[in-house]
């Protein structure tokens, strides 16, 4: 079993920081901890609302949606973050969008 | 009321990201029993109280969201029937051959406006809900495995065209409007609910720009304390929960969404009540949608506008 660590990753736009665990994703990390700024769906890499850029740190990415990620989006890091487990400190800028269904 | 043409729903094809976990997911978390692979790697499930092979398919594939939806007619004449009448209405078809999915006969399809590929099909082969037609009991062992929705109950799907979409659905395949829910500022209804059964629905239908997307499949378990023993398994397997436990003003249908291992929606629900064909539709108001949605709170949940696969 590889050992649990934390990370502090830090939401770009707003400064929002938190600890989030190598064993969870950013998304999961932080939503446990009541935290905002990444828009939260289906947290299982599908509906592509919690997308985000990685602009600086490291981190493993789980399998996502290739209707919301491209090559090109992995190439720039540009992934889902309920699919990003963080192996040091992150920093993110969100780029994802609730779209808006015509009824609003 | 006497049941002809369409019957029920009766299968939904739904793609994951990752079959094993999804395969997992739905056998031992969710509780329907899985009944078959085919060759193309597709997995086949039910609810313990359904009588058919088949009603919910899974397949491995590199993104989220529905291949299509079915419904069981009352026979082959039927089915051949529905097939020249949609044709005549303007809607194309195709004739898919018995046996490409399991134990499945022939199936007729077509892509409505809204851009989800629907079929039709008479025959899927029985194979009973694990007790006797003669002197069962009233359920068996897998009732209680997992979750375990006694059927597969039926689909909310978002496309655009939803207005010519239902005009198929009620002028061709026999079905009714139960609910509708209008869109903001008098832009005309932008949700139906509709029914081919004595059910408050067997499709619902969302306004939205972009084709083919699936809201939810839903679940049908016999209990509103079912529906809150689903909410304590979603926590212990910590299974994402959208909404709810709560109860919908829309069916009246008591709920939860949740998400499975891939990003789609689902739902356990129960209740909801039995609506007669002349009975007059239910309308909603864009102002009180929130309590359409969610009774207790008439929260607007954002990710119910917004959030599909
Ligand atoms: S929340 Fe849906 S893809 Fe991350
Ligand atoms: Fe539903």
């Amino acid at each position: 079993m590889s050992e649990q660590k934390i990370f502090e990753v830090t939401i770009n736009e707003t400064g929002v920081t938190y600890r989030c665990r190598s064993d969870e994703s950013l998304l999961h990390g932080m939503e446990r901890l009541g935290k905002r700024g990444i828009p939260s769906g289906c947290r299982g890499g599908g509906c592509g609302v919690c997308k985000v850029e990685v602009v600086c740190g490291d981190y493993v990415a789980r399998t996502m949606s290739c209707d919301h990620v491209s090559d090109d989006d992995r190439c720039h890091h540009r992934l889902l973050a309920c699919k990003v487990y963080p192996t040091s400190d992150v920093t993110v800028e969100v780029i994802g969008k609730m779209r808006k269904n015509v009824c609003r | 009321m006497a049941m002809s043409g369409v019957m029920r729903p009766g299968h939904a094809c739904v793609r994951m990201l990752d079959l094993d976990e999804a395969v997992h997911f739905y056998r031992d978390v969710l509780g329907l029993q899985e009944t078959g692979r085919d060759k193309q790697g597709r997995v086949y499930f039910k609810g313990w109280d359904e009588r058919d092979h088949n009603s919910f398919v899974i397949r491995q594939a590199d993104k989220a969201g529905l291949d299509f939806f079915g419904f069981r007619v009352l026979d082959v004449a039927t089915l051949n029937k529905l097939d020249s009448d949609l044709r005549a209405f303007g809607v194309a078809t195709e004739r898919i051959p018995a046996g490409d999915m399991l134990e499945t006969g022939e199936r007729v399809r077509f892509e409505s406006p809204s851009g989800h590929l629907y079929e039709l099909y008479a025959e899927k082969t029985h194979v009973g809900n694990g007790m006797p037609l003669v002197n069962p009991g009233p359920w068996p062992d897998a009732a209680e495995h997992g979750i375990a929705p006694f059927r597969m109950d039926h689909a909310l799907l978002y496309g655009p065209n939803v207005a010519k979409t239902k005009e198929i659905f009620t002028q061709v395949l026999g079905f009714r409007v139960v609910e509708y829910v209008e869109g903001p500022g008098g832009a005309g209804p932008a949700a139906f609910f509709m029914s081919c059964s004595h059910k408050a629905h067997d499709l619902a239908i969302v306004e939205y720009p972009e084709p083919g997307k699936l809201h939810h499949i839903s679940f049908r378990l016999d209990s509103w304390e079912k529906v809150l023993r689903a909410a304590d398994l979603m926590g212990r397997n910590k299974v994402p929960i959208d909404i709810g436990p709560t109860r919908h003003g829309v069916t009246r249908g008591t709920t939860i969404y949740a998400w499975d291992r891939s990003g789609n929606r689902f739902e356990t629900f129960c209740g909801s009540y039995e609506p007669y064909p002349d009975w007059q539709p239910i309308k909603w108001t864009w102002e009180e949608f929130g309590h359409g949605l969610d009774y207790p709170t008439g929260k607007l949940h954002e990710t119910f506008l917004s959030v599909v696969t």
